[in-house]
């Protein structure tokens, strides 16, 4: 399968204080990563600066995407080249359309012109799957949804943009048993054409996903990787019995 | 375009010009000759002539303002301004009348095409004057009337005399008694009692030459239970040289009328734009003024509502860009007068490049004002730290029974925002333009949809390039 993403012993720090330490991670098409470990683990800046935030600085180490230097790209050109990003917390932009913005964002990334009655026709397609109703499309950008609702956007959106790879930021965080089905659902759509890196809390979302490979991320470091049989043992053993690497 | 010019005013597409060719031009500078010049010009009556040279001894007695912003005020050199000048023999009601020159700035700005689709009349003013003007024929056999000002004063003479300087008096400031003085074109329209104008009727006012003075003077009456929505729009060739716009707008709405004012203000960085814009509600009328600034270089402008009948109704909803080099100081008056009046007030404005937007607000509930209700809402958006951003607000309540809210934030683009739609591909100019236009959409839903699309564009194009 085709390689793609490589992260060769990554370490990154915000505002001089190091979060990754260490890191190194290879995801090839078609495969689904977990990422599991506690809070303050390095987990979510992990996603961060795999799509480029500035606040993230990358010390050492290497990251390439579909075998090009990931660095070299700005955040925009990430998901051009079709890097997705499903927020943890997903931002409000006032007075802007969810209709208005998933078309703008769908024409930037595919660079190319689309057809109103094509792209409402695949919009369509991707409101069902997910259950939603088409009221959200005038809604604002995030704009007074609640938990559930802004997650599913984020699912939306990745449906609508379809990357290469996508990151997904604790998305499962806080949904009830019919919407984590429903994103499970989306990420199961993807992940055939892609790779999937999923950053979660808890084994449940794995009834729904199969992942790959499940990694354990202590202190900046993954220090374990399994299969789906692992997400269980942590969600039965918590993290505890996992070793602490001493400092290099 | 300049160097010079083009730095004063980075890239403003309106900014090309075509020749000047003009059939009569004053020279420059102010005089009560001048004034009576141009009266005699337009074969006015007495009465008009009398009311221009008092308004210009007032105009030459009354001290520049000593607020706004000063220091530009004081750059105006009226020594420098053409007060007159006449580009077509007459207003014309067809296109193919029109100068072709004067024909083609006006289908670059695409007038004529709006004009076919949606709109239910047209004034176009070139310079000084209406070089084109139309009405559907349906309003017309309700008896609307719509005319540039001049032919208003020419055929409906008593009319006029009864209304004008009724809201704004010559008095009220300097630059309506300038205004008055040596007012020229604008729009003049009386809507009948019970007539709804469902589409939209528009006047366009274009400066083309250099150092000019444009100074129409618009009166709207919307007689018993009638309503009218009126749209105007502003552009101008980009000069090294100012140019000023010294507009007065005066409406008035009768028992149960409602009069809705759109203007879309985009005038070039070197352009003035000074203006007053006054509207009677009486008993049960509504006064809408939708405000949008997005060009000159000095704006002061605060469209204001005398709400003189009971049960009446203002809105003001105004929007303000501020980039390099430009000063909106805009913002809303309303004076309730009578029982139960309501008003609201939204005002938007972006500061940018160093640009500074001032809120400057009045609201005025006198002791008759039983039961009335206001409310203020005041968002600036600050798109870099260099840029500035003022509120001004003046509450003078004389009733306890007012029930009044105000509110005012002051925020910036934050770099949460950027990332997130960054990250779903949007350059950052893209990311600034969307953001943009969402916090000016509470304004731009109140524009019909032709306007809000042209108003979106124009601001994106204003997010190209500006982000270091």
């Amino acid at each position: 399968m085709d390689e793609i993403l490589r992260i060769e012993n990554l370490h990154v720090s915000v505002d001089e204080t190091p979060i990754i330490k260490g890191l190194s991670l290879t995801i090839h098409q078609g495969e689904i990563h977990v990422i599991m470990g506690r809070n303050g683990a390095g987990k979510s800046t992990l996603a961060s600066v795999l799509m480029g935030h500035p606040a993230y600085v990358i010390t050492e180490g290497s990251i390439f995407y579909l075998g090009q230097p990931l660095e070299e790209l700005t955040v925009f050109e990430r998901a051009r080249a079709g890097m997705f990003l499903s927020f943890q917390y997903p931002v409000v932009i006032p007075g802007v359309q969810v209709g208005t913005f998933l078309k703008k964002s769908v024409q930037s990334v595919r660079d190319e012109p689309i057809k109103g009655r094509a792209f409402r026709k695949e919009l369509n397609e991707a409101m069902n799957t997910l259950d939603m109703d088409k009221s959200v499309l005038s809604r604002y950008v995030n704009d007074g949804f609640s938990g559930g609702e802004k997650k599913r956007l984020e699912i939306l959106q990745m449906l609508m943009l379809n990357p290469k790879l996508a990151l997904l930021d604790e998305t499962d965080s806080g949904l009830d048993i019919d919407a984590l089905r429903i994103v499970a659902k989306g990420i199961n759509q993807v992940a055939p054409q892609a790779g999937c890196l999923i950053i979660t809390h808890y084994q449940r979302l794995l009834d729904h996903v199969k992942p790959t490979y499940v990694h354990v991320m202590i202190d900046g470091q993954i220090l374990m990787t399994g299969g789906p049989e692992l997400a269980l043992e942590l969600e039965e053993k918590g993290y505890d019995w996992i070793d602490v690497v001493p400092e290099a | 375009m300049s160097d010079e010019a083009h730095d004063a005013v980075g890239d403003y597409r309106f900014g090309f010009h075509d020749p000047e060719n003009a059939t009569i031009r004053f020279d420059k500078g102010l005089s009560e000759q001048v004034v009576r010049d141009i009266s005699a010009l337009k074969d006015e009556p007495e009465w008009m002539t009398e009311l221009r040279v008092k308004a210009y001894n007032h105009f030459i007695e009354r001290p520049m303002p000593d607020w706004g912003n000063c220091h530009s005020l004081n750059q105006i050199n009226f020594d420098n301004v053409t007060y007159f000048l006449r580009s077509s023999d007459a207003t014309k009601n067809d296109w193919d009348d029109v100068p072709e020159d004067i024909k083609n700035t006006f289908n670059r700005l695409g007038i004529p095409e709006a004009e076919q689709k949606w709109l239910g009349g047209v004034t176009a003013q070139y310079e000084s004057e209406a070089v084109y003007h139309s009405i559907r024929e349906d309003l017309e056999e309700q008896g609307v009337l719509f005319l540039d000002m001049d032919s208003g004063l020419k055929k409906f003479p008593e009319i006029v005399k009864q209304y004008f300087g009724t809201v704004v008096p010559h008095t009220d400031n300097k630059f309506s008694a300038l205004n008055t003085a040596v007012w020229s074109g604008g729009s003049f329209i009386y809507v009948p009692k019970g007539v709804h104008v469902e589409m939209p009727v528009q006047a366009y006012f274009r400066i083309n030459a250099k150092n000019m003075g444009q100074f129409e003077r618009t009166l709207i009456i919307a007689d018993e239970d009638s309503s009218i929505h009126y749209v105007e729009g502003c552009t101008a060739p980009t000069y090294s040289t100012d140019s000023l716009h010294s507009a007065v707008v005066e409406l008035i709405a009768m028992k149960g009328a409602k009069i809705r004012y759109s203007t879309i203000q985009n005038w070039s960085a070197n352009v003035f734009n000074l203006v007053t814009k006054r509207g009677v509600a009486h008993e049960r009328a509504t006064i809408e003024w939708v405000d949008g600034n997005i060009g000159s270089k000095l704006t002061m402008k605060y469209p204001s509502v005398l709400l003189k009948g009971e049960g009446a109704h203002a809105e003001v909803i105004s929007v303000a860009y501020a980039g390099k080099g430009q000063h909106q100081d805009a913002g809303a008056k309303v004076h309730h007068l009578a029982p139960n009046t309501t008003s609201n007030i939204l005002s938007k404005s972006i500061s940018k490049n160093g640009g500074r937007s001032s809120y400057r607000g009045m609201l005025q509930v006198t002791p008759k004002s039983d039961g009335c209700r206001s409310k203020i809402v005041c968002d600036a958006l600050m798109l870099d730290s260099e840029s500035r951003s003022d509120t001004y607000p003046t509450m003078e309540v004389g009733n306890p029974t007012a029930d009044l809210e105000h509110e005012a934030s002051v925020s910036k683009v934050s770099g949460d925002q950027l990332f997130y739609l960054m990250s779903r591909g949007f350059t950052e100019e893209q990311a600034m333009g969307l953001i943009v236009n969402g916090f000016f959409e509470p304004f731009t839903r109140e524009l019909p949809m032709e306007y809000a699309v042209e108003l979106n564009k124009l601001l994106e194009l204003e997010m190209e390039g500006s982000i270091g």
